[in-house]
């Protein structure tokens, strides 16, 4: 996987130190601060699970451990653009997977994960509600329609000037 | 009370019992897998389900309560029926290489299998084979044999370290280390409770085994052993003597029968280390040093004081523990008396304790110790050798280090180095009439505090085993809330009588008898029966001091029988 390096700045820290401490007495303090913790960093970097555990008195292991359970937590970082496939059951028939691996292929980095010059991320989706259109994907809000595997340089080549 | 009927048998607890305390009650078996007494109870493997009047579906027996009336069955068709189905999805992403497995013959989930007829590939048997972390100096991790009972991780958080926990979800989820990083990087104090308690072969202790045997067939190789206090009270109970069985004279025939081997007592350094402590703790209130003072034998406790309390270190004793004092020794004393170069001396301590594997590769010791074996490889290298080990005559300890003091035996138990060290205390300070016993010490609870009045001066005392108990001992003290002279700190719970190396004991066994008691009473035992009870009445000790040492905390005791300690990271 591609090794990005973590870079906070000291407002994000301070946000972070401000949640720990107004949760720091409660049990349970950890999904509040996690979720916030992705809310702040857009992710769940490593650094910020040894200092949320460290503060809040708990193993990493466990902090890792819930981290990793839930799939809306992500330990990735997200990119610039954020490229979401849709693989709900019409747009999986309709062929998303293949948009999917054409998408990976592109930008040599798998589904989840984010380009070390933080310029894409992919993940996947359950159904957006626009089976008309199947397959979709959705880059940073923008709903394609009807995509082909063949379609997608194209598309991407839009983001990828700036 | 609570009346209830296991399997027609009526029975009644107290309230709050739940089903599985009923049924030990009424002597009715209830196969149990992720249930572990005083470790987890947390109902996740469905092997203990039970038909129960009043519930709705099966119930797992290990969490639910009894109500009055109850009538539980234990053993339908329906029950037998769903533990098989349990048993073979287990099963299906289990790796059943079992004819080599550590575990073989000695697993719960292989004695489980073929109670239930379980078939072990019912449901297919691909799995992933998943890596092996073996970079850690004690313990390996082969996940492909985990069935995910999560008994390791809740040891480990008995022990507040949570070194290990789940990771992912469904078919994904493992057990270790955050982010795939090796335990060996991770703030584990190598104590092996989770060894002691996984059911299968997922966790087991760093082999030395082939190590040994090489060393035995080396013509360069001098090969000497000595043996820990507590090995002689459970060596036995890997050829199926009864739980708390002193076999120290078969063991020590079976130990030379391995090859020209020498085999030698390490209660010796158990009393050489009481005389050095007493002798640091006297110098320490006498010159105004940091008290509390903390024993310093468990290397899992002091790894544990290096990531979590490094403000402490100065309150730990200086002294090796009696495996490294040992092994300096032969390396030094022993090795200029009999004209062996210290190369060619290959020495091999035993010892219940997976954390000593790690202290032997700690530099600031020196490599004095070649190989360090757990009570579990030697009786495996006993088995390899093909020794009738229950048929064994009584052997004896090999010269110099052959007789040592009960004080220095009852260091394997909980208590025992306080107790060893207050029995010299009193006749040091106190004269003649000074007591041998100290009760208030003994016993398997997690903490335990004394105050003696020796000599005229005040001494109070704290013994904690498992680290969770060291951790509430330990902050009451920086909190001011207690106030002791001396402080006894094992990281097992029980002491090194329970420790991460000893025989793996299944939870059938372990959930019905008190395991720590009856092996600490086999130590007490053997002490009450030696004829020298206090460490400085150690002939052995003696001769060492008159001949190499001059006197505690000398020069030369100072290089080889003291050490220091370090502050580490946790990741």
């Amino acid at each position: 996987m591609a090794q990005i390096l973590f870079e906070g700045t000291k407002e994000q820290m301070h946000r972070l130190m401000d949640c720990i401490n107004e949760h720091r007495s409660e049990k349970g303090a950890l999904m509040p601060v996690l979720h916030e913790a992705q809310n702040i960093y857009g992710y769940l970097p490593a650094e910020v699970q040894t200092i949320i555990a460290d503060e809040l008195g708990l193993p990493l292991a466990e902090v890792y451990g819930v981290a990793t359970f839930y799939s809306q937590f992500s330990l990735t970082p997200k990119g610039k653009h954020r490229i979401s496939i849709c693989l709900g059951t019409a747009c999986y028939v309709k062929g998303s997977d293949k948009i999917l691996e054409a998408v990976e292929h592109e930008l040599r980095i798998t589904c989840g994960e984010c380009t070390p010059d933080k310029k894409f991320s992919i993940e996947s989706c359950r159904c957006v509600g626009a089976c008309g259109l199947a397959p979709v994907m959705i880059i940073d809000g923008e709903v394609y329609g009807k995509v082909t595997a063949a379609d997608v340089k194209g598309i991407l080549d839009k983001y990828m000037q700036d | 009370m609570v009346n209830l009927k296991i399997n027609g048998i009526a029975v009644s607890v107290p309230e709050g019992s739940t089903i599985l305390d009923a049924a030990k009650l009424a002597n009715v078996r209830i196969p149990t897998l992720c249930y572990l007494k005083d470790v987890q109870c947390v109902g996740s493997c469905r092997m203990c389900l039970v038909e129960a009047t009043g519930a709705r579906g099966l119930v797992t027996a290990c969490t639910y309560p009894v109500s009055e009336g109850m009538e539980v069955r234990t053993n339908t068709p329906r029950v037998r029926k769903s533990r098989k189905t349990t048993l073979e999805l287990i099963l299906s992403t289990h790796k059943k290489k079992c004819l080599s497995c550590v575990r073989s013959m000695n697993c719960e989930l292989q004695k489980l299998a073929l109670e239930y007829n379980a078939e072990e590939d019912r449901f297919g048997t691909d799995h992933d084979i998943k890596p092996v972390d073996d970079l850690s100096a004690s313990v390996v991790r082969d996940n492909s044999k985990c069935i995910m009972c999560t008994r390791c991780v809740a040891a480990c958080d008995n022990q507040t370290i949570g070194a290990i926990g789940p990771k992912n979800r469904g078919y994904a989820k493992t057990i270790g280390s955050p982010y795939d990083v090796s335990l060996a990087f991770t703030p584990c104090v190598n104590c092996g409770q989770c060894v002691v308690a996984c059911p299968v072969g997922a966790l087991y202790e760093k082999s030395a085994v082939a190590d040994v045997w090489g060393a035995i067939v080396d013509p360069d190789k001098q090969v000497v052993f000595y043996t820990a206090p507590s090995v002689r009270a459970t060596l036995g109970e890997a050829f199926s003597f009864p739980v708390g069985t002193n076999v120290e004279g078969k063991m020590i025939t079976a130990i030379k029968q391995l090859g020209d081997v020498k085999c030698f007592n390490m209660d010796i350094t158990a009393d050489l280390t009481i005389m050095e402590e007493a002798n640091e703790l006297l110098s320490r209130l006498k010159n105004g040093g940091v008290t509390p003072m903390f024993t310093s034998c468990c290397p899992g406790w002091i790894k544990f004081a290096e990531h979590y309390y490094p403000e402490i270190l100065p309150n730990i004793s200086t002294c090796k523990s009696p495996q490294e004092m040992f092994s300096a020794l032969l390396k030094t004393y022993y090795c200029e008396k009999h004209g062996i170069k210290p190369e060619n001396l290959y020495v091999v301590s035993v010892i219940p304790c997976t954390a000593k594997k790690f202290e032997i590769t700690r530099e600031e010791l020196g490599e004095y110790t070649d190989a360090a074996l757990t009570t579990r490889e030697l009786a495996k290298m006993i088995k390899e050798a093909g020794i009738d080990f229950a048929n064994l005559s009584d052997g004896e300890y090999d010269l110099p280090f052959g007789e040592a003091s009960g004080a220095g035996a009852i260091f394997g138990a909980t208590g025992g180095v306080m107790e060893a060290a207050l029995r010299t205390a009193a006749v040091k300070l106190g004269g003649s009439g000074a007591p041998l016993q100290f009760k208030e010490v003994r016993g398997t609870e997690g903490v335990k505090e004394a105050e003696y009045n020796i000599g005229g001066a005040k001494v109070s005392v704290a013994v904690a085993s498992g680290l969770g108990n060291a951790r509430k001992v330990i902050e009451s003290i920086k909190s001011g809330e207690k106030n002791y002279t001396f402080v006894e700190i094992m990281a097992c719970p029980g002491g090194c009588i329970n420790g991460g190396g000893q025989p793996y004991v299944h939870d059938e066994v372990r959930n019905n008898i008190d395991l720590k008691t009856l092996r600490a009473q086999a130590l007490y035992d053997y002490d009450e029966d030696r004829s020298v009870r206090r460490s400085h009445e150690n002939p052995a000790v003696e001769q060492l001091y008159k001949e190499y040492f001059g006197e505690p905390n000398s020069h030369k005791a100072h290089k080889l029988l003291h050490t220091s300690y370090c502050k580490r990271e946790k990741y």
